[in-house]
């Protein structure tokens, strides 16, 4: 069994913003480029080519439908990879220390000299977070990009996670969870940002900005009435009123 | 716990090289990151004007395509028969001699070489090289894409959305989205939609499936398919009725106060008024006299009649509000046929013009219109709109477009803040682009460019006989504002010889024997019919590609084409240019590797041909070739004094300048060294009403975009629709066949309208099919990498709750989807947030077996299809014999979206119907496991 730190200096993770995220994929490839060119083993592909194609991937996008109590069926598209939990069951699982949470900024990482592939913190995930490497033999997952946001060769705006830097729509926020100041947390602040799955008692660091209400543009019809008013009933009275409109100008 | 030791500073690359990506038709700038001479990694490149740093999946995912096991190697010659992929590799000398040996002698009789490109991004050259051959049969793939959008845009204010321009993203409040939207301008609008959310501003999305940007509109309209036109008629029936629309900006800078001859016995019956000068005329309001509608000082009157030489004038807006505010267009009348609720429509009208007119603001910013008349501020208005090919691929298609650049108009958001505004080289009036060229000279040019804009009868590319001088009947009364062309129509009118017969198609990067064609079956049998002496039907076909596309075992010889990390091309504004609402932009590719295959760039190639025919536009007087390879005429070809493919460091007396200059030989290094783009930022004063803007007009004259200032009005009563109209109505020397006089007359109306497409031989098919493209696909090419496929390998067609129930079907069912033209069996999913009669899939993931380097079991070919067999090129026959073209009937636009189906349940088959035949690869598999890492 593997000790989580007793505190972190920081909590460093994701804020992802429901209400703009279109579902491009944009982040899952940029991620996959990376960490198959960096940190670790590649990210490897079984049978890419074929009828069952399988690959390693530290970030995958869900579209679930969603059917409000009113109003039309909605599609939530919903980015998902390790949310660096303060509580990581992924760690205290691990029978080899391969799996830690890093007290400089609480970012989960895997080991991988360490760890034996026995794939137990992927069956402690509650999220389906971490993904096995079928060719590597050992558990993958999100580094934050580990070795992008300290990295001295990168320029410094390029200093943060590959998911970030590509996301088209700037859904995805990459920042300090645990100092109250910093944009991420007044993000989350602003917008109401929710834990996933809090009655796991993982206390992700990760937050999701819930999507806006949709469909409302018909509710506040007599605010909106006025503003349509015929400027006359008959199509000559038009013509007299635009001759009107016409000395004004 | 003591934690490992990790290095968070490893090097990242050896070097970055910046180019432009290929992925799909967006061309963001990337950062290639190196290692050891490969390519390691790929990332958006931030200086860049098109994403900013950003960069999509397919973008992400260049690294496999790159390596896709699917490149051709070597030229290739058809050893077997056509269709069977049989092929033999072969030389590049033998290649070129086959190839010469071809297209040389049809150099005495032009139209026999037919050349189509697909999506290619260097049109301005392949048009030169076509019109330098000769042929009158060239276009690119626009015909089959978004015809209508732009052309619509061209004719009513100077260019529609994407390349022609974009939201002001900044300062827009509400945005309004119709139809797909996700496959251009990719990265741009998402970046776009991020800033309107991040701020709160409203996005509006208008279509049947609510995905990707719909699915984060603020509102959603699932309205049926192919009725937008009325939806938008119906909002400007609401914004007319209640006076809601901007009459200063109608006033002075559209056609609305222009006179129009209201004389139905005149031979100019709904011409303008003009003056001796040939310019429209208005009535001054000020003086109370007619002038022209650009003198100096003219208030023009909106509301203006006026008789002159005994015919009655009245105003274009006049005939407007007539015909609009008719209760035809009132929501309640048009509520059922859009599936829109009415008083859901009067609300987005009023939304509309709430946000237009009472969140009006003023930016502190000079400017002198071209009039003479100095303006204190800009006034903003902040509504903006966006549509691609949801709206433009209906046979209503143009009409519609019209209709929606009318309401923005109307609105007066384009081109103030906050509104719609153009990129340079647009705004472009219909008057500053070349009319069709079509007259042949036997071992001569064709005298002038394919491809243009007509005016009038006058303009359509017909022979001295009537019949088509086109092989795809481009700009003929049965289409006569054809822009792009139609290559949906090219080889079935080869195959039928209508309007004759051709010797050699010849194709580049159009995978025409699956996914961009309609009636894909039929296709496959036109390109392998013979006649009755056991020839072809279309004797000789070339293609280009760099990848086994399908298309590629239907041609008898293939010149394989390189990635798009290992070639030349420029991103040039003499063609589809990227430049941005704020500056002008031009950008190249360049050899970032060199590639380790016996392959060569398409256009270089296309060179080297020219060079072998002596064609003129390539060829010294000496006879000497001109260019020796693509990247040689990027940097010396002049097409006009001054002006060439590339904007950025010319040259002239005192060294580099930009826009007008002498060629420069180290122009590409230029670039290089600017990471592969230039920018020329467009001056405050000449931001925005940059086409009444003097300031605009004389920085555009000064880069070279044109060569005198051109101020124009918006058209929102187009005149040449009316000339055809006019011989329709059996005025003028060129007349249409009576067959069509009916048609033009009811179609071309130069007002917008709304009509039904036509529904014969529809009975029972009752249900509207649509295809979406994914945001992480393009065309064919995502199927061929590894990551991409991964995303989106399969296709179900997605069917509403309700037609699922009544169909007995459920998740993973299969069913057979029938139309009056064909018949697919396919896997079936459930969507709630779907038009109730509409059922959809994802375009280009279904693959013949064999092709693209894929196993024959990969589920794009087992259970991935093509809605495209369902579609024919042509209408149901209608016993007249004669063949009508499933196209707009204005701009011949590919009517794909009129495609009506039923669907039943189906027994689970083996693979998805029909499963033709597997192909021989050329190229065998590729590997059966990846662990690309190029860094040790």
């Amino acid at each position: 069994m593997t000790q989580l730190p007793e505190h972190t200096e920081k909590s460093l993770g994701l804020v992802i913003d429901l209400d703009t995220c279109v579902g491009c994929h944009a982040c899952v490839v940029s991620c996959k480029g990376w960490n198959t060119e960096n940190y670790g083993a590649p990210l490897s592909d079984q049978d890419p080519y074929g009828s069952d194609p399988v690959g390693t991937f530290l970030n995958r996008v869900h579209s679930y439908e969603v059917q409000p109590a009113s109003g039309p069926a909605q599609l939530v598209h919903f980015p998902k990879s390790c949310l660096h939990c303060e509580d990581a069951p992924c760690v205290t699982v691990c029978p080899t220390g391969a799996s830690y949470k890093r007290t400089e900024d609480g970012i989960v990482l895997v080991n991988e000299s360490d760890c034996i592939g026995c794939g137990l913190c992927a069956w402690a995930c509650p999220y389906g977070a971490r993904e096995m490497d079928a060719v590597a033999g050992v558990m993958k997952k999100c580094t934050l990009c580990v070795d992008r946001i300290y990295n001295t060769n990168l320029p410094e705006e390029d200093r943060e996670p590959a998911c970030v830097r590509t996301c088209p729509a700037g859904a995805r926020h990459f920042g300090d969870l645990s100092d109250p100041g910093s944009a991420v947390s007044q993000l989350v602040a602003e917008r109401g940002g929710m834990d996933l799955m809090p009655e796991q008692g993982t206390k992700p660091v990760n937050k999701y900005l819930p999507p806006r209400p949709k469909d409302k543009i018909g509710e506040d019809i007599d605010v909106l009435a006025p503003l349509l008013e015929p400027v006359a009933e008959e199509q000559r009275g038009f013509f007299s009123w635009l001759d009107k409109a016409l000395e004004k100008l | 716990m003591r934690q490992p030791k990790l290095n968070t500073s490893p090097p990242v690359s050896d070097e970055v090289r910046q180019t432009t990506c290929y992925m799909c038709a967006c061309r963001c700038g990337i950062n290639v990151h190196m290692k050891d001479g490969k390519v390691a990694y790929i990332e958006g490149n931030r200086d860049h004007p098109v994403n900013r740093g950003v960069l999509c999946a397919k973008g992400s995912a260049g690294i496999m395509q790159h390596n896709a096991p699917s490149r051709l190697r070597a030229p290739l010659k058809r050893v077997g028969p056509r269709g069977s992929g049989e092929f033999e590799e072969i030389s590049w000398d033998e290649a070129l001699d086959i190839a010469t040996g071809w297209l040389e002698p049809l150099r005495a009789d032009p139209e026999k070489l037919a050349f189509f490109t697909g999506r290619d991004q260097s049109q301005s050259f392949t048009s030169f090289w076509a019109q330098n051959f000769g042929t009158p049969n060239y276009a690119a793939h626009g015909g089959f894409c978004s015809v209508n959008m732009a052309a619509a845009g061209i004719y009513t204010m100077g260019g529609a959305f994407w390349e022609f321009g974009q939201p002001d993203w900044d300062r827009t409040k509400l945005f309004m989205l119709f139809g797909v939207a996700e496959d251009h301008d990719s990265n741009p609008i998402k970046i776009g939609l991020g800033k309107l959310k991040a701020r709160g501003a409203k996005v509006i999305g208008v279509n049947p499936i609510r995905t990707g940007y719909n699915a984060i509109a603020d509102e959603w309209v699932g309205m049926a398919p192919g009725t937008d036109g009325l939806f938008i008629l119906s909002l400007v029936h609401t914004l007319l009725k209640s006076g809601r629309i901007d009459l200063d900006y109608l006033a002075r800078f559209t056609n609305a106060p222009v006179l129009v001859n209201c004389d139905p016995k005149s031979p100019d019956y709904g011409l303008f008024l003009r003056d001796d000068a040939g310019k429209p005329v208005v009535m001054d309001r000020a003086a109370g006299k007619l002038a022209a509608f650009d003198q100096p000082g003219v208030r023009p009157d909106l509301n203006a009649t006026h008789r002159h030489a005994g015919v009655t004038h009245v105003t274009v807006f006049h005939k407007l509000a007539n015909r609009y505010l008719s209760n035809e267009y009132a929501p309640e009348n048009v509520a059922d046929r859009c599936g829109v609720e009415a008083n859901r429509i009067r609300m987005i009208a009023a939304e509309l013009a709430r946000v237009a007119f009472d969140e009006a603001f003023e930016l502190d910013q000079e400017w002198t219109d071209f009039r003479g008349e100095r303006h204190a501020t800009m006034t903003g208005r902040p509504v903006s709109f966006h549509a691609m090919r949801g709206i433009s691929a209906h046979a209503n298609g143009f009409q519609t477009c019209r209709a929606l650049h009318v309401l923005q108009i109307l609105l007066g958001t384009v081109e103030v803040p906050g509104g719609f505004r153009f990129k340079p080289p647009y705004p472009k009036p219909v008057e500053a682009h070349p009319t069709p060229h079509c007259v042949v000279t036997p071992n001569g040019p064709l005298n002038g460019p394919h491809l243009g804009f007509p005016r009038g009868p006058q303009d359509l590319a017909l022979k001295d006989d009537g019949t088509p001088a086109r092989i795809d009947k481009a700009f003929t009364w049965e289409n006569p504002m054809s822009a792009h062309g139609l290559m949906h129509m090219v080889i079935s009118n080869a195959h039928a010889g209508d309007p004759y017969k051709i010797d050699t198609l010849f194709m580049y990067m159009a995978n025409m024997s699956w996914n961009s064609t309609m009636n894909t079956c039929g296709v496959m049998d036109m390109l392998t019919d013979r006649d009755e002496n056991g020839d072809y039907v279309i004797p000789r076909i070339i293609y280009s590609d760099a990848y086994s596309s399908e298309m590629v075992a239907y041609a008898d010889l293939i010149l394989p084409d390189t990635t798009y990390l290992e070639r030349h091309d420029c991103i040039s504004m003499l063609d589809r240019p990227i430049c941005e609402a704020e500056a002008a932009a031009d950008a190249i590719r360049w050899p970032v590797v060199e590639p380790d295959r016996n392959v060569r760039g398409f256009q270089s190639v296309l060179v080297d041909l020219a060079n072998r025919m002596k064609l003129p536009g390539f060829t010294q007087q000496n006879g000497d070739p001109m260019y020796k390879d693509y990247a040689d005429y990027i940097v010396n070809h002049e097409r006009r004094p001054g002006i060439g493919p590339l904007a950025g460091w010319r040259m002239d007396e005192d060294g580099l300048t930009e826009g007008r200059g002498a060629p420069n030989k180290d122009q590409l290094d230029n670039y290089i060294e600017n990471g592969g783009f230039w920018v020329g930022h467009i001056p405050d004063e000449a931001q925005f009403y940059k086409p009444w803007n003097t300031a605009y007009q004389e920085w555009a004259v000064g880069l070279g975009l044109y060569d005198a200032p051109q101020p124009y009005i918006f058209q929102l009563y187009v005149e040449p629709m009316r000339r055809f109209q006019l011989a329709a109505e059996g005025h003028g020397d060129r007349q249409p066949p009576e067959h069509l006089r009916d048609r033009i007359r009811e179609k071309l109306d130069p007002l917008p309208i709304w009509y039904e497409t036509d529904q014969q031989g529809n009975d029972g098919f009752t249900v509207s099919a649509l295809t979406q493209r994914p945001m992480a696909m393009y065309h064919s090419w995502g199927t061929q990498n590894a990551w991409l496929r991964q995303l989106h390998g399969r296709n179900p067609l997605y069917v509403p709750s309700a037609l699922m129930r009544e169909a007995d079907l459920k998740d993973g069912d299969w069913a057979h989807v029938m139309s009056p033209h064909g018949k697919i069996t396919v896997p079936v999913m459930e969507m709630a947030a779907l038009n109730e009669n509409t059922v959809w899939t994802w375009n280009a993931i279904g693959k013949r077996r064999g092709a693209w380097a894929l196993e024959e079991d990969a589920p794009e070919a087992t259970k991935g299809f093509l809605l495209n067999h369902l579609i024919h090129e042509l209408l149901p026959p209608k016993g007249d014999g004669l063949r009508w073209a499933n196209s707009d009937p204005i701009t011949g636009q590919a009517a794909w979206f009129d495609l009506k189906v039923k669907i039943e349940k189906a027994d689970p088959p083996d693979a998805a119907q029909p499963d033709l035949p597997p192909l021989r690869s050329p190229v065998g598999k590729g590997p059966g496991v990846l662990a690309w890492k190029v860094g040790k």
